[in-house]
């Protein structure tokens, strides 16, 4: 045994309570749905949670005539300093049950703890405060004030609650009302969102959330009663989701697929680098649409940088997402975890040479160790599809011009990380980048003032900041 | 994956770091040695801030707690460096480091005791075969605003006093002057001076500022032979701060990975709570290894934290607190 062996530090589930069976959130109230019911399972352990309701065509109505209703009678005439008040009240009873909320998030996505309670939650909040603040600015966005109406949101597994925080907030700033659908694998931490409604007073019907798979997502983006359409996740879907909109009145915003180029060039401040490395790929397990999945680094430092990183990759610990010091959780779900192994066997199979750190793979629920696959070329499928998943393809570069090629090669775009201790080579290499986000000697920071989304395939509009507006309010067209 | 495979490491060398620990080449002259440091990794401020910080947030609880505490009990150099020390004082603090809790005979004694080197002797004469080390304060200890001859007598008096342990100051203002071989060539007469006796080379990393200096104040004092590398004397805020222990435990990491040599580490000045303590070994366990989780290879300049240590000690064993009053003073 080791001299300083880290006990279990497991957080209480004792602070959440999970009912058994939970219903839709229509028009302020939890109603039954009509469609068969589903189970949500914790992915660490596969313990079945709860019963969920699926909606079906006729749910899926309700909740749209409640926005319509909502939107006409009350939240659109309201003004801007009015609904920001639901708002702020919203944000502070996100930070008062953050413990709760974070729990619950854990629990029914397999992320660590420390990441819901120290980055999920905590951004959730900032982004409902944020855009509280531009309710009654409006005016000032350089897009008007007029809110488009009923808003139909689908959003991933991946950061559930965030995902909400960044599509509820905004509409709701603008004036919109909305339906949302949470993934079917991830859908509690949305209907406690809805018990927070409830909690804040906010008049019945300004949000609505359905939940249900694939299908209860299909007949939300396509029914006529809604005029926007919001959408984050594969960009599989989201192209069936902009054939379905397309030639209807309705907007939409995409928000995509990734496989980001992290650039590490022979000067950069190298343990910092390793971090941000690790924290671009094995964050919340990889599950990040902006992960850092493709590692660029100088052939120059190349063996230096692997050898630094897998000594990183050994101390990261992973097992039960309710103890405080787990790095690494679980898959979030068998299929997911499925796809990780496919890709990697092909990795494997295409000639990459693949490592993990040791470590124990607890008996239940789905996971996957950290992994690195090193002579990853351009033409290799880990190099250009996304694994969505702790799983790294590292490449090497020569020149800055080669790192930018590299960079770009792809059919996505949604995100980059430079990592240089040189400032004007930063500025002329993000420049030359085709990603919506460049972070610059940190990866995976995210701030409600900071616009957010992709180019090419990774999908087009942008959220959070004074761009976020855009998506939600008459004027960005004019 | 907890447990760190340590020993396999080489090949990550630093810049134009010589195979084997010959820096001969490097430490010729001030201009090569200048192009080495400079050519070391830069530090990015931001990023080692948020490191250290994501460190600092490991709960460590139970039987982890009880064995930390104990860890760092054993680390502690319990120090007194005042203008009113007298031989009572030390002779005190002295018997507290071999029995830091009277009332319960299982607690360990501290690494050593820190003192002026004029009270050495008394420390010494104290501790006599306990196994406590007597630490000395030498070089015009805290500014090293004197000649070089009276840095290497204050030295020597300090050794022949009974210290087995000397701390040294570096030149900050030659250091911030770029005159680095003058550092390096006085921790070198410094450690000759020492003779038997091991050297810790203080940075002072308050006035050296800059995360950057302190890697290169790290590296120039390895090169130097100094046994442990220590950020602070005490005297100057901000002391001991948790990223740049973690970016000397970054050195020392790197530098066995050069040279095979392990160097050990001090924070000094700060550190007063077991709570802090205890993020001070999680990094130390995750970013240097757990080779260095020993007093050999990693200390506490430290007075107050004992107390504190001994209470979390006592709350462990016994489930309840005790006031202050049920341990000593000094």
């Amino acid at each position: 045994m080791s001299i300083f062996e880290y006990a279990p530090a497991p957080e209480s589930r004792a602070i959440v309570d999970i009912k058994g069976s939970y219903g839709l959130f229509v028009n302020g109230e939890f109603t039954d749905g009509h469609g068969t019911p589903f189970k949500t399972v914790n992915p660490a352990t596969e313990e079945v949670l709860a019963e969920v309701a699926e909606a079906d065509a006729s749910d899926v109505d309700a909740a749209v005539k409640a926005a319509r209703k909502a939107y006409d009678k009350v939240w659109g005439p309201m003004p801007g300093r009015e609904r920001a008040k639901y708002l702020y009240r919203i944000a502070r009873i996100l930070q008062e049950r953050a413990r709760e909320i974070s729990v619950l998030e854990t629990i029914d996505n397999g992320k660590p703890i420390k990441e819901s309670r120290d980055v999920d939650v905590p951004t959730a909040a900032a982004f409902f405060f944020y855009y509280a603040g531009w309710a009654d600015k409006l005016e000032h966005s350089g897009y008007g004030s007029t809110p488009l109406g009923v808003a139909g949101q689908v959003i991933p597994w991946n950061f559930p609650l965030l995902m909400l925080a960044w599509k509820i907030a905004p509409a709701l700033a603008c004036g919109n009302t909305v339906v949302l659908k949470p993934a079917e694998t991830t859908p509690l931490t949305a209907l406690l969102f809805a018990e927070i409604c409830q909690q804040a007073d906010l008049p019945p019907g300004v949000v609505n959330i359905i939940t249900g798979a694939g299908a209860t997502g299909e007949t939300l983006v396509g029914h006529p009663g809604i005029d926007k359409v919001a959408f984050t996740g594969s960009t599989g879907v989201g192209k069936a989701i902009a054939r379905t909109v397309a030639g209807s009145d309705k907007k939409i915003t995409l928000e995509l697929g990734g496989k980001a180029a992290n650039i590490v060039f022979d000067d950069a401040p190298m343990d910092q680098a390793i971090e941000g490395i690790v924290n671009g790929i094995f964050f919340n397990q990889g599950h990040v649409c902006c992960a850092g999945s493709r590692l660029l680094v100088q052939e120059s430092v190349a063996d230096e940088v692997l050898e630094r990183l897998k000594r990183r990759m050994s101390t990261l610990r992973l097992g039960d997402p309710l103890d405080k010091n787990t790095d690494v959780g679980a898959i979030n779900s068998a299929a997911q975890l499925a796809r990780i192994h496919e890709l990697s066997d092909v990795g494997e199979a295409e000639g990459a040479g693949r490592w993990s750190p040791e470590c124990e793979l607890p008996a239940n629920g789905f996971w996957f160790p950290p992994t690195v696959f090193t002579g990853v070329s351009q033409a290799h499928r880990i190099a250009r599809e996304e694994i969505f998943g702790p799983v790294l393809s590292v490449l090497t570069f020569r020149t800055p011009s080669e790192a930018v090629e590299k960079a770009n090669n792809t059919p996505y775009g949604l995100s980059a990380g430079i990592w240089t201790d040189k400032g004007s080579r930063i500025l002329d290499i993000a420049g030359r980048l085709r990603a919506g986000v460049v972070w610059a000697n940190t990866f995976n920071k995210f701030d409600p003032t900071s616009p957010f989304g992709g180019y090419k395939e990774s999908g087009y509009g942008r959220e959070g900041g004074r761009h976020g507006l855009a998506a939600y309010l008459k004027g960005a067209d004019a | 994956m907890p447990t760190t495979p340590t020993t396999e490491a080489p090949a990550a060398t630093a810049a134009g770091s010589a195979p084997g620990g010959d820096f001969s080449d490097v430490t010729r002259s001030d201009a090569s040695l200048r192009r080495f440091l400079h050519g070391l990794p830069g530090v990015d401020q931001v990023g080692a801030d948020a490191r250290a910080a994501s460190l600092g947030t490991r709960s460590i609880k139970t039987t982890a707690k009880a064995q930390a505490l104990d860890l760092a009990i054993r680390m502690v150099d319990l120090t007194t460096l005042e203008g009113a020390d007298t031989d009572g004082k030390v002779r005190a603090l002295a018997s507290k480091a071999v029995r830091p809790d009277p009332a319960d005979p299982t607690c360990p004694s501290v690494a050593a005791v820190c003192v002026y080197g004029d009270l050495a002797a008394t420390a010494r004469q104290t501790l006599g075969d306990s196994g406590v080390h007597v630490a000395a304060v030498a070089t015009a200890f805290p500014s090293g605003r004197a000649s070089r001859e009276i840095k290497l007598a204050d030295t020597r008096d300090a050794v022949a006093a009974g210290a087995d342990e000397i701390d040294m100051v570096i030149d900050r203002g030659a250091f911030l002057s770029g005159r680095y071989l003058e550092v390096f060539e006085e921790i070198v007469a410094v450690k000759e001076a020492c003779g038997p006796a091991h050297l810790k080379v203080i940075f002072e990393t308050g006035e050296l500022q800059t995360y950057d200096n302190v890697r290169r104040a790290s590296w120039l004092a390895m090169m130097a032979g100094g046994h442990f590398i220590k950020t602070s004397t005490g005297k100057t805020q901000p002391a001991a701060t948790l990223p740049v222990t973690m970016i000397m435990l970054e050195a020392v990491r790197d530098w066995r990975a050069a040279t095979g040599q392990m160097v050990g580490v001090k924070p000094a000045g700060g550190i007063r709570t077991a709570k802090d303590a205890i993020k001070y070994l999680v990094t130390v366990n995750e970013v240097a290894g757990p080779d260095w989780l020993d007093p050999d290879w990693f200390r506490f300049g430290a007075s107050t934290l004992l107390n504190d240590l001994l209470m979390q000690r006592t709350k462990m064993r016994t489930g309840r607190y005790s006031g202050p009053d049920y341990f000593t003073l000094d």
